[in-house]
C-alpha cells in the first residue's frame, strides 16, 4: 500500500477546506432552525438572515440580484430544473424544440432525453475535434418551435470553454432561452450575468472545496420555468424543501475563498503537467484545447493501453483519477465527450482525467506524471497493439 | 477496505505471467477488438507427439479482469493436451483468480476464447481440423452464447435476450429484447456484430431492439 494518498480527481469532488467548515459549524449544532420558522421564533429568523445572507454573496458572484439565485441539491439538480423547468413552462405556449451539445453533462444530456420521449424535438450539436461548438450550426437550428438551447460553460473532462458570450448573443438576436451549466468552471472562469445573455446557470459547491450537495441555479429575473419540485413554498416559490442553511452559508464561504491568484497556479501545474506527459510519453494526444480549457483540467489519451489498467496501477501508487475508458463506467460505454469530439475507441478507451485543486502541490504534479510514465511503459510492454510502430520507432 | 477484484486478480494484474508473443508460433489467435476496448492475444507451442502446449504467451489490451484472466490461462494450459486446455472454462478461470466481478465477464471471457481459438488455429494449420461447414442457425447460436449480458454476467441465450435469429442467404438478424435506449444496447449490439460476422458464409449481420 503507497504511504501517501494523492486525489488528482477534482472535477468529481474536492477536499473540504477548513474555513468552510468553521463557517458551517454553528448551523448545525446552535441555531439548526429553518428559514421557513421565521415568523415564530428568534431562530427561524436568525435562519432567515444567514440564509439571504449566503444568498447575497452567491448573487454578487454571478452579478445578479438576490432573488435571481435558487439554492438547490447540486448541478444535477440546477439543469434538471433549468432544462426540464422551461419545459414546462413553454413545451405548450412556445414550441417542443431544444438545442444541446453532444458532449454535455449527463444531466442536461439526460434530461434532453427524457424530454425527447415526451414528445420534444432535441437537437445534438457537434463540435469539432478540440470541443468547440460549431456556431453557423447552432444558428441554423434555432427554428420558430425552439424553447432553449443548453450549452455548457466548459466540459466536464476535456476542460473546453465553450464562447458562451457569442451563444448568449445568438441566443437573444434569435429570441430563444439559454442555459449554461457551469459547474466546472464557477469562480475558475467569470461569468458575468449582466454582460453574458445567459437566462440560466447551473452551479456547485463541491468543485470549489464547498460541502456536497448544495448547488444552484440563476434564473434572470423573468425568465419562464415551472417549478418542478413540489411541496413548500422554499426559494421564491420555485423549489420545495427544506432550505440547507448549512450547506448555503459553506457554498457561500467557499466562492469567497476562491482566489484569481489561485486560479492562476492551477494554470501553471496545468500546463506543466500537459507540457511534460506530451513530452516524455510517446504516442500520447491531448483531449480538448491547450490554452482555452479550464485551469483544473488535464484530459489525454495514451494509445495502445486501456484506462481502468492505467487508473488501477496509479491508484496503487497512490494517485487517484478518472478515465473516459468504457471498463471504467457503469454503462460499458466509453466516454460520450471523446467520441463527440471524434476520437475513436481507443482515444476513448485510453484517456486520463487528471484534475487539480488548491491542495495540489507541484511535487505531487511530478509525482503523478513519473508514475504515468513508468504504468504505461509496462502496459505497453503487454499490449498488442502498437508494437510494429513503436519498433521501428526504436 | 473491499476491492471489487481479489488479491489474486490484482496480483496477476501487477505481475502478469508469461506475457508476449512467442516467435513463429504453432498457433496463435487475437480475440477482441479496441471497439469494445478489450483484446487478448495467445500464441502457442505445441509438443507433436505428445499434442501438449509445451509454450503459451499471452498480449492484453484491456482491463484488470483482462489482464488476470490472460496471465491465469496461461499457467492453467500450460502442459495440458489440447483436448484438456480445449476444456477449460471461464468458471474455473474465474475460480483459480478468487472469483471475478460479473459486469467484467465479458471483459475476461476473451481470454478463453483466445485459447480456443489458438487450439482450433494449430489445428486448422495443421489438418487437425474438422471441413469447413455451413453456418447454421445452431453454429450462431453458439457464437452468441459468447456474448454476455452485463446486467447478469451470463451469456445473451441463456438470459433469454435473443427474442429472434434468422438466417437467410449469407444475412444474419438477431433481434434483443431490451429496449434500444437500454444502458447496455450498444454494448451488446457490437459484441453481436463482432462474434457473428467473422463466420465465412456470412455477409451481414443486423442487430435490431424490441422498442
Amino acid at each position: 500500500m503507497p504511504e501517501k494518498r494523492t486525489y488528482f480527481d477534482n472535477a468529481a469532488s474536492t477536499r473540504l477546506d477548513e474555513r468552510v467548515m468553521e463557517a458551517m459549524k454553528p448551523y448545525f449544532f446552535e441555531n439548526y432552525a429553518v428559514a421557513t420558522s421565521e415568523f415564530a421564533y428568534t431562530q427561524g429568523i436568525e435562519a432567515r438572515e444567514s440564509l439571504d445572507e449566503a444568498r447575497a454573496k452567491l448573487a454578487n458572484a454571478l452579478s445578479c440580484s438576490p432573488e435571481e439565485f435558487i439554492f438547490t441539491s447540486g448541478s444535477t439538480e440546477s439543469s434538471n430544473m433549468a432544462v426540464k423547468g422551461v419545459a414546462i413552462a413553454l413545451g405548450n405556449k412556445k414550441g417542443k424544440h431544444i438545442i444541446i451539445s453532444k458532449i454535455e453533462d449527463f444531466p442536461v444530456l439526460q434530461s434532453a432525453q427524457f424530454l425527447g420521449n415526451q414528445g420534444f424535438r432535441v437537437t445534438y450539436l457537434n463540435t469539432d475535434v478540440e470541443g468547440f461548438v460549431n456556431l453557423d450550426d447552432l444558428q441554423k437550428a434555432i427554428s420558430d418551435d425552439t424553447i432553449l438551447v443548453s450549452i455548457q460553460h466548459a466540459n466536464q473532462e476535456i476542460g473546453t470553454i465553450q464562447d458562451i458570450e457569442r451563444i448568449g448573443g445568438i441566443c437573444r438576436e434569435k429570441g430563444v432561452l439559454f442555459h449554461t451549466d457551469a459547474t466546472h468552471t464557477f469562480k475558475r472562469i467569470p461569468l458575468d450575468t449582466a454582460k453574458i445573455g445567459v437566462d440560466l446557470v447551473s452551479v456547485s459547491a463541491h468543485t470549489i472545496h464547498g460541502p456536497k450537495c448544495i448547488g444552484g441555479l440563476y434564473v434572470r429575473n423573468g425568465t419562464p420555468i415551472s417549478k418542478w419540485m413540489d411541496g413548500g413554498f422554499q426559494e421564491f416559490d420555485l423549489r420545495a424543501g427544506l432550505e440547507n442553511i448549512p450547506g448555503a452559508v459553506g457554498f457561500a464561504k467557499a466562492v469567497e475563498l476562491v482566489t484569481e491568484e489561485e486560479n492562476r497556479q492551477l494554470e501553471t501545474m496545468r500546463d506543466h503537467i500537459i507540457h511534460r506527459i506530451l513530452l516524455e510519453i510517446p504516442d500520447s494526444t491531448l483531449n480538448g484545447h491547450r490554452r482555452n480549457r479550464t485551469p483544473q483540467n488535464v484530459n489525454i489519451s495514451f494509445h495502445y493501453v486501456e484506462g481502468e489498467s492505467i487508473t488501477l496501477h496509479l491508484d496503487m501508487h497512490g494517485f487517484a483519477v478518472s478515465t473516459g475508458s468504457a471498463c471504467f463506467s457503469r454503462s460499458l460505454q466509453g466516454s460520450h465527450v471523446i467520441y463527440g469530439i471524434g476520437g475513436d475507441h481507443e482515444r476513448a478507451h485510453g484517456s486520463i482525467r487528471i484534475t487539480l485543486s488548491r491542495y495540489n502541490t507541484m511535487e505531487e504534479a511530478d509525482a503523478v506524471v513519473n508514475t504515468l510514465s513508468d504504468v504505461i511503459r509496462e502496459l505497453r510492454i503487454i499490449s498488442p497493439l502498437g508494437k510494429e510502430i513503436r519498433n521501428k520507432e526504436a | 477496505m473491499k476491492f471489487p477484484y481479489s488479491d489474486t486478480v490484482l496480483e496477476h494484474f501487477r505481475h502478469p505471467r508469461n506475457v508476449g508473443k512467442i516467435e513463429n508460433p504453432d498457433g496463435k489467435a487475437m480475440e477482441g477488438s479496441p471497439a469494445c476496448g478489450d483484446m487478448v492475444g495467445v500464441y502457442i507451442k505445441v509438443d507433436p507427439d505428445k499434442k501438449t502446449i509445451s509454450d503459451i504467451k499471452f498480449e492484453s489490451y484491456g482491463c484488470a479482469s483482462n489482464i488476470a484472466t490472460g496471465s491465469i490461462i496461461t499457467e492453467l494450459a500450460k502442459g495440458k493436451t489440447l483436448e484438456e486446455a480445449k476444456k477449460i472454462t471461464w468458471q474455473q478461470a474465474s475460480e483459480a483468480l478468487g472469483g471475478l466481478p460479473k459486469i467484467k465477464a465479458h471483459c475476461s471471457v476473451l481470454a478463453i476464447e483466445g485459447l480456443r481459438s489458438a487450439i482450433q488455429n494449430y489445428e486448422e494449420r495443421h489438418g487437425l481440423a474438422k471441413q469447413q461447414e455451413p453456418t447454421t442457425p445452431e453454429i450462431i447460436k453458439r457464437r452468441l452464447k459468447k456474448v454476455m449480458n452485463p446486467i447478469s454476467g451470463l451469456d445473451v441465450v441463456r438470459t433469454n435476450l435473443i427474442k429472434e435469429l434468422e438466417l437467410k442467404d449469407g444475412i444474419v438478424r438477431v433481434v434483443i429484447d431490451l429496449p434500444g435506449n437500454h444502458q447496455f444496447a450498444p454494448a451488446i449490439k457490437e459484441e453481436i456484430t463482432e462474434k457473428i460476422e467473422p463466420l465465412w458464409d456470412i455477409n451481414k449481420v443486423t442487430v435490431e431492439f424490441t422498442e
